[in-house]
């Protein structure tokens, strides 16, 4: 859907999305990370499972969220990137457990 | 618990403004900002991309932002970012979460300067991934170097989507074609308030300079577009409008960025209790705010296009005032010394919103954004219809209060910020009575997403009630 104006990226790092090593670069929020991937979404809603994107990238539409090194319901478009991270696209409802 | 002078809530321009003057009158200050860097999001990542390659093609008035976050960063202001505020309540304690951990701010006056969001316009097919705001793919470009990957479509009105096509076609991307939303005779309309408006010529004329590069370009424009529809399964595949005149069109798109303006962040006033106003002309709410912007709360004050919509020069201008006017109150700054020096910023203001009536006319947003189809998902968390909202109404005459308990529709994580003003619209028009009448949702906390892991951290030793 997006691309970087540059590539390959400079001072790429690896983050992880649903398992995936993925190249991100410092600076950059999670959500600009996942408009990049082939499949760009985020997460399901709780209500019908539809997919969301991120949409607003300033914090007031709480689509980016996902889950970020074990913690659910996140929001992607304040979150910055940094080496290792752990992204995975929540799916519906958040679990207690997170 | 940290005590302080004044906290302020947000780092974007009139944040930043506020801690500078408020450290020169020797206030302690704390800034909390849910924003990784100071900016706000007219400056997002200013520090970092203003000198670069990138900065350049954003412009001018985003580069003016690298001199104000230096003097915001040797203020003295502590300043911490990534904060979430999530609850605020007299006296005043603001509780707020960061890196994982909440705690508790006491603070004797407070400045709220959380700006403005995007107006909420809802479509069918607006909840598709492909369909982003305006604004959400300028700060992609400005914090990430992102643009859509192929040619866009733009359908909005106002001054950001053409100065983000004229950013994206300097930065190499493409535009497949720009749907212009404002409705037939708004410059007409506007035109009375031209002479007003000629103090901010440079304003005026960069405008135009976009429309103009926009057309050396070859962008194709749409005029009078009234409906759009975004289509697709599990994104968007294709965007369907409809112009005034009844021209009708299918076309296909991977990337639909939309704009109608924006409103002031209202919540933490809200939450606060500060009394707020509805503004015909923005069709928002609007905080009132005496001439120093304190709210009708003691010692809280709103700066900035929290305020009301007046651009990132006001929002400086703003928070200098504010600032003094605290400074006043807590004792630190004469009642003269502090009219003498807000004096030549009030003139700098006044020019500053002689603009508007002009721009608030010509850009006011055209009527379907507040009347969406049945067929349309109003509540974007809790997956509410305009239907679902529109069957409501025949049960009485419910407020949003009502229609929130009813449906969850403004229940979700936003908390209303993308489903308020579109109920609020909905039930005026189905009840037949002004939406200042009808009112918003009450605010009610967590005014973000709270975990239990994090309320528990709050420090054992407060007493919370």
């Amino acid at each position: 859907m997006f691309r970087k104006l540059h590539e390959p990226l400079t001072e790429a790092i690896t983050i992880y999305v649903d398992g995936a090593p993925v190249a991100a670069e410092p600076g950059e929020s999670v959500a600009a990370v996942l408009l990049r991937q082939k499949e760009a979404w985020s997460r399901t809603t709780p209500v019908t499972q539809s997919r969301r994107a991120p949409y607003c990238l300033m914090g007031v539409c709480f689509d980016c969220l996902a889950k970020v090194d074990g913690v659910a319901s996140v929001q992607t478009c304040l979150t910055m990137v940094a080496p290792g991270m752990r992204i995975e696209r929540q799916q519906g409802k958040r679990s207690l457990s997170a | 618990m940290s005590e302080v002078d004044l906290l302020i809530v947000g780092a974007g321009p009139a944040g930043m403004a506020a801690a500078v003057t408020a450290r020169q009158n020797g206030l302690d200050v704390l800034v909390i900002d849910d924003q990784p860097a100071p900016g706000g999001q007219i400056w997002r990542s200013v520090e970092t991309v203003a000198a670069t390659k990138r900065g350049a093609l954003l412009g001018e008035a985003y580069a003016a932002g690298q001199a104000s976050a230096a003097a915001f960063r040797a203020s003295g202001a502590v300043y911490e970012p990534g904060s979430q505020l999530w609850q605020i309540e007299p006296g005043f304690r603001a509780f707020v979460t960061r890196d994982r951990q909440a705690r508790v701010i006491k603070a004797r006056a407070v400045i709220l300067a959380t700006g403005a969001q995007e107006r909420p316009a809802p479509f069918p097919g607006w909840t598709l991934p492909g369909v982003l705001t305006v604004g959400a793919a300028q700060i992609l470009l400005k914090n990430a170097g992102e643009i859509p990957e192929k040619p866009v479509w733009i359908a909005g009105s106002g001054p950001l989507p053409l100065l983000y096509m004229t950013q994206l076609l300097k930065a190499g991307g493409r535009v497949a074609g720009y749907l212009d939303t404002t409705p037939k005779g708004r410059l007409m309309a506007a035109l009375p308030h031209l002479p007003g408006a000629l103090g901010a010529m440079g304003d005026l004329l960069k405008g135009l300079g976009w429309k103009a590069a926009l057309k050396r370009a070859g962008v194709p424009v749409v005029k009078h577009v009234a409906e759009i529809e975004a289509v697709g399964t599990d994104k968007v595949e294709q965007l369907r409008y409809r112009t005034a005149n009844g021209r009708e069109a299918i076309v296909s798109a991977e990337v639909v960025l939309v704009h109608e303006g924006v409103v002031p962040s209202i919540h933490p006033p809200l939450a606060l209790g500060c009394k707020v106003e509805w503004s015909d002309v923005q069709a928002c709410y609007v905080p009132v705010l005496d001439s120093w912007g304190e709210s009708s709360q003691d010692y809280v004050f709103v700066a900035g296009d929290g305020a009301g919509i007046a651009g990132a020069k006001a929002a400086e201008l703003r928070g200098h005032i504010a600032a003094l006017r605290a400074a006043v109150k807590l004792g630190r700054l004469g009642e003269g010394a502090a009219d003498e020096r807000a004096a030549p910023l009030r003139s700098s203001l006044g020019r500053e919103l002689a603009l508007r009536p002009f721009l608030d006319t010509l850009f006011a947003p055209r009527p379907q954004v507040f009347a969406p189809p049945d067929e349309t998902i109003v509540c974007r968390c809790e997956e509410v219809s305009a239907q679902e909202i529109r069957d409501l109404v025949k049960l009485g005459r419910p407020g949003p209060n009502q229609v929130k308990a009813f449906t969850r529709a403004g229940m979700g994580p936003c908390q209303g910020r993308q489903c308020g003003y579109t109920i609020t619209h909905i039930l005026a028009q189905a009840e037949n009575r002004p939406p200042g009448e009808v009112g918003f949702y009450r605010v009610r906390p967590p005014l973000k997403p709270v975990t239990l892991g994090e309320l528990a951290s709050l420090d054992q030793q407060e007493p919370v009630a």
